[in-house]
């Protein structure tokens, strides 16, 4: 594994919950990588396993079956070279935002400069926020602290989970405009969970789609022009997006892709 | 907000006492003594020392046996609340031994420890522990998954999750169920000072009872609350200060 060129390498990727006869198989043979300063999105209905999935990713669910390797090291546990940002933000409601900012560095031990600090929250615009608490904020603005904070741990890869769901659609292009900033400035890769076809199309450059009835993989399709701002406005993205819905829809149909 | 406070408790003592008045004209100053007679009566006691030896052995108390059920209840709560396994285990031993009237225990507690402070004192921290540990470890159990994961995928360990998850998640359940255990412990604290003591409040209470002396009965009942309310106001402010995140 340590030749592999790619970032993250998930290899039969299964998980099933519950003991015994209660037992309820959500992800099977499962395979996808990432490289570097990529972006994959994984797009699939409600209950797929998409969540499980990317948990599973940043070590924090251990998977019944397969494999996951970082770099080629084989992951069982959290690391650092991971950070996560959740649908629900993962804030820390008793904690203000400077605190809750700093908290991943602070557990890791790692040094942030003054300078590293203001420079995210400017990038994020969340420069005048620090003394207030998480439910003082707005769902643009909690999921901007929960950014910077992932990003303060200058991750090689960042797993996002539906980052953006419960946001209107003017904050959640704003903010996915901001990922891309971030992306191409900051050079990490990026896996994000969606259930959402124009935020796939937007941001991965693949897009994994999952099936539901098989608990695994679907379709993988390569989407090369994705992860810029500008990308929001080209014709390819119209046609992504009609190919990526009509595959979604009918799964088991070959459709040529644009 | 701060003063508002004072006015409710100022207005509410002033309904309080023109009702108690009003009783104590219908039913008589010999049975229910009015309220400016109890008044005099405290007055004239707070410049007593034994008085002051009877309120500080009560407060000495109760303050230790609620510090002593919060270092048992809080800490077994927090460990139970946030492993399965171990909840498990002590679950059927706290709902069988909850129900129980733990007050019955006295004359068991009494042998055991002894008819001085440390009796009383154990009585009145196992009558609280059960409360203070069932609403310590709920509070640990409603804890979201999402923030377990945050302190993961954030590199924090298990310090970190009893430190900055844990003890944060419990700690507004904590300072309700003190609250609620104040006024069950001042009512525990009268029954055990009520026999087999030579100082407390409880003691006061029940020697002017004997007496027929009802006005310094009174004293001694508002000697007791007092006790409760500052006791309790202590933790409502300390809650104000400590979870500053819950004042919306």
């Amino acid at each position: 594994m340590a030749s592999s060129p790619d970032l993250l390498v998930v290899t039969g990727l299964g998980k099933t919950f519950g003991p015994g006869t209660h037992q309820k198989e959500v992800l099977r043979d499962v395979h996808f990588h990432v490289g570097y300063n990529d972006s994959l999105a994984i797009v699939g209905p409600s209950g797929c396993g998409k969540t499980t999935l990317l948990l599973m990713a940043a070590g924090l669910l251990p998977p019944t079956t397969g494999e996951i390797h970082l770099e080629g090291e084989s992951i069982q546990g959290p690391s650092r070279k991971m950070a996560v940002v959740f649908q629900a933000y993962g804030l820390f409601p008793w904690k203000r935002v400077a605190e809750n900012i700093l908290l991943g560095a602070q557990f890791q031990k790692l040094h942030v400069s003054q300078e590293a600090l203001t420079a995210i929250k400017r990038e994020l615009d969340i420069e005048n926020l620090d003394h207030l608490y998480p439910h003082q904020l707005s769902g643009g603005q909690r999921q901007r602290v929960a950014l910077a904070r992932a990003m303060l741990l200058r991750p090689s890869l960042l797993l996002l989970d539906e980052p953006f769901a419960a946001l209107d659609l003017i904050t959640r292009e704003h903010l996915q405009d901001h990922l891309l900033i971030l992306f191409k400035k900051r050079k990490f890769s990026f896996v994000i969970v969606t259930h959402n076809i124009e935020e796939a199309v937007f941001l991965g450059r693949r897009i994994v789609i999952m099936d539901p009835e098989t608990h695994g993989i679907g379709e993988i399709i390569d989407n090369p022009n994705a992860g810029t701002t500008g990308f929001r406005t080209a014709p390819d993205y119209f046609s992504k997006n009609m190919t990526l819905r009509h595959l979604i829809e009918h799964p088991h149909e070959k459709q040529p892709l644009a | 907000m701060k003063n508002s406070r004072w006015l409710d408790y100022a207005l509410t003592i002033i309904v309080l006492t023109i009702l108690w008045y009003g009783a104590s004209l219908l039913l008589g100053s010999q049975l229910l003594p009015d309220p400016l007679s109890v008044l005099g009566r405290l007055l004239h006691a707070v410049r007593e020392e034994i008085f002051w030896e009877h309120t500080a052995v009560s407060a000495w108390r109760l303050a230790a046996a609620l510090a002593l059920a919060f270092m048992t209840a809080v800490p077994f709560g927090l460990v139970l609340g946030s492993n399965e396994r171990l909840d498990r285990i002590f679950a059927p031993l706290i709902y069988l031994s909850y129900p129980i009237p733990k007050i019955v225990l006295l004359p068991i507690i009494l042998m055991l420890f002894g008819l001085g402070d440390l009796g009383k004192i154990i009585l009145i921290s196992l009558i609280i522990f059960f409360q203070l540990l069932i609403t310590t470890r709920d509070a640990v159990r409603s804890l979201d998954r999402e923030v377990v994961y945050a302190l993961q995928s954030l590199g924090g360990n298990r310090w970190h999750f009893y430190r900055h998850v844990v003890w944060p998640v419990a700690l507004p359940g904590i300072f309700t169920s003190l609250r609620i255990s104040t006024g069950t412990a001042v009512a525990v604290l009268f029954f055990v000072e009520s026999i087999s003591t030579s100082r407390g409040l409880g003691l006061y209470l029940i020697d002017a009872w004997g007496r027929a002396d009802y006005t310094t009965m009174f004293v001694g009942i508002i000697a007791l609350s007092a006790i409760g309310i500052v006791l309790y106001e202590a933790f409502d402010v300390m809650e104000r200060r400590l979870c500053a995140w819950k004042n919306r």
